[in-house]
């Protein structure tokens, strides 16, 4: 049994508009990731994927706010730490992030090796410089670059797809324990798309990357990508399951639904028709009674609406809805 | 033959050269093609192949540096004033918040596209028609009232632009990348809007993509650019089941179908929950 690196347990975050009202973005999260590990996170735009991943990294800046629930890095809890312990001890050192667009985040102005000894001076002031130039080179060595070439470019020098290995590599310096992918190649097209996942990937066999938490809208990404998808409705987990099982055998009606809008460039499947979800997510602004799900579900029975849903075993499977089978 | 129409564009040998001197880059090669009344057409490719050059000099915001494109017939700068033009042809672009003005309600600036019209409708049948178009993208009228772009999602936003294309009823509809910044079920709406523009209201479509299976679903004929080339082109059963040009394979291969294999991972997946 692998190990587990990151813990999640009924973990609540909230924004507090400026207009006093309280919005609970997650509402009563719990997973587990193990070393070695990928879970992908699905759902529409404003689900709480992003809000999520913020909670996960301790990023707790008003107006969002932590409720309650813990996050659990290597047995140890980030929540509640200061912003400026946060940063020099959990960010980048427990948990990374790799920006969605990769391509804008470096700095303009500054060479690479100056960026990347950055990263390692804000969290260990003590390394002299000597020794951070041998690990920037190591470092971008094992990950397919000249250290030559890259290291005393300016990020307009480099080509997209290096300054993607760049950020990628820096992101992953200190070897973090989980390392987040917030929809990393949303703004790519598709070969582009495949690159970057490939260089994940040989990161992952390498052990730089030991586990992550793969945030996208798209589940046919996911098949591939993640071993397993947690899908994600109006701030809760709906239905966590091995990759095959939701992709293919979906059990809550939102997880078919969202499989249904998807479509496939295969032969002979022009006639499958994407079916796009009617509706919008409830506004979470308000409590909600019911299965949040309930206005938009096709299979909706009376007492969803009345009944709070809770997380039920079907089938292998975590499923949020009273009917599944 | 005489009696038919011409068809809606006709490019002869177009390129277009940005740069001068030594640092040029030849954006669009030497393409030359027919896009037919009531079609829908894919121009895809990967980023930088020069579809959106096209697209841009369709709509007469770029001019070719050589070659000949005509709109129904005549040269498309026949007319010296460009608002003829954007008449018949308009845009749906990839980012609808830059596409709207953040200082002004929603519904003000979908009234102010009748600007465009020759011939301003009253006031009344102004709002009337704002209203029927927000019906044909699914919106409540009442629920923009007053609403600025920032207050809306991107998937809403979008469907705004389309409304404006309800409301202005072009002969042509240039949809560069409509897709890309919204969700999966987004798309799948917007994708089903193009369609019933295409099939109510006539309209022929140009529709730009850097994922040949969204032009395999939407489109008639579908166009291969890479590196300002038009690589192949044909209708999507063929291009998709057949592919002749590597850049056909190459795009059809990256896409992630969920059925076959895409990435190979060698490292074993990891111990799956039980």
């Amino acid at each position: 049994m692998a190990d587990v690196v990151l813990e999640v347990e009924d973990l609540r975050v909230h924004y507090l508009t400026r207009f006093g009202v309280r919005v609970q973005a997650v509402d009563g999260v719990s997973f587990t990731l193990k070393e070695g590990e990928i879970l992908g996170i699905a759902g529409e735009s404003g689900c709480g994927k992003t809000t999520l991943v913020s909670g996960c990294m301790g990023l707790y800046i008003p107006p969002l706010y932590h409720s309650s629930g813990d996050v659990r890095i290597g047995g140890k809890t980030i929540v509640g730490l200061s912003p400026e312990e946060n940063r020099k001890n959990v960010l980048g050192r427990k948990i990374a992030m790799i920006p969605q667009g990769a391509l804008n985040s470096l700095n303009p102005t500054r060479k690479i090796k100056d960026f990347a000894a950055d990263m390692i001076l804000s969290h260990d002031e003590s390394v002299d410089k000597r020794e951070i130039n041998d690990r920037l080179r190591q470092r971008f060595e094992r990950i397919g670059l000249k250290p030559d070439d890259v290291l005393n470019a300016y990020p307009v020098q480099l080509p997209a797809g290096t300054k993607q290995r760049v950020v990628i590599g820096i992101s992953t310096l200190l070897n973090p324990q989980v390392v987040v992918a917030d929809e990393p190649t949303s703004a790519l097209d598709v070969s582009t798309q495949k690159a970057v996942i490939k260089l994940l990937f040989d990161l992952m066999d390498q052990g730089i990357i030991r586990s992550m938490l793969f945030i996208t809208h798209e589940l046919p990404l996911l098949r591939h990508v993640s071993n397993r998808i947690a899908v994600m409705y109006a701030g809760e987990f709906v239905e966590v399951g091995t990759a095959e099982q939701v992709i293919f055998d979906g059990r809550m009606p939102y997880t078919k639904a969202l499989m249904g809008s998807m479509l496939s460039a295969e032969p002979g499947q022009k006639s499958k028709k994407p079916v796009a979800i009617e509706g919008a997510p409830p506004n979470l602004a308000h409590p909600i009674k019911g299965c949040r799900f309930a206005e938009r579900c096709p299979q909706v029975q009376p007492d969803c609406r009345e009944n709070p849903q809770v997380i039920r075993i079907v089938g292998e499977r975590q499923v949020r809805c009273q009917y599944a089978e | 033959m005489p009696n038919e129409a011409p068809p809606k564009f006709e490019a002869r040998g177009v390129s277009r050269l940005f740069g001068h001197g030594k640092k040029t880059t030849l954006a669009v090669d030497n393409v030359t093609f027919k896009i037919h009344d009531k079609e829908i057409v894919s121009l895809v490719g990967q980023s930088g192949c020069g579809k959106t050059v096209l697209a841009k000099m369709l709509l007469r915001l770029e001019k070719p540096t050589s070659g000949e494109l005509l709109f129904n017939g005549k040269p498309i700068d026949a007319e010296p004033d460009p608002r003829e033009h954007w008449r018949q042809v308009q845009a749906v672009f990839q980012d609808p918040f830059s596409a709207f003005n953040q200082f002004f309600t929603i519904r003000s600036q979908l009234k102010s596209s009748f600007r465009l019209f020759k011939q301003q409708p009253g006031e009344k049948e102004m709002e009337e028609r704002v209203d029927q178009a927000l019906l044909n993208v699914n919106i409540k009228p009442r629920e923009i009232d007053g609403k600025y772009p920032f207050e809306l999602s991107g998937g809403q936003m979008q469907r705004m632009l389309l409304a404006r294309i309800f409301i202005l009823r072009p002969q042509v509809l240039i949809a560069d990348e409509p897709t890309s910044m919204v969700d999966a079920c987004s798309r799948a709406n917007i994708l089903d809007y193009l369609m019933k523009l295409k099939e109510e209201l006539k309209m022929t479509i140009v529709f730009v993509t850097h994922d040949i299976g969204l032009a395999y679903y939407v489109s008639d004929s579908i166009y291969i650019m890479h590196k300002g080339q038009i690589v192949e082109q044909g209708p999507p059963d063929q291009v998709t089941q057949q592919p002749q040009s590597a850049t056909t394979r190459q795009l059809l291969d990256d896409i992630p179908d969920i059925h076959r294999d895409w990435v190979h991972r060698s490292a074993p997946k990891a111990a799956t929950a039980g």
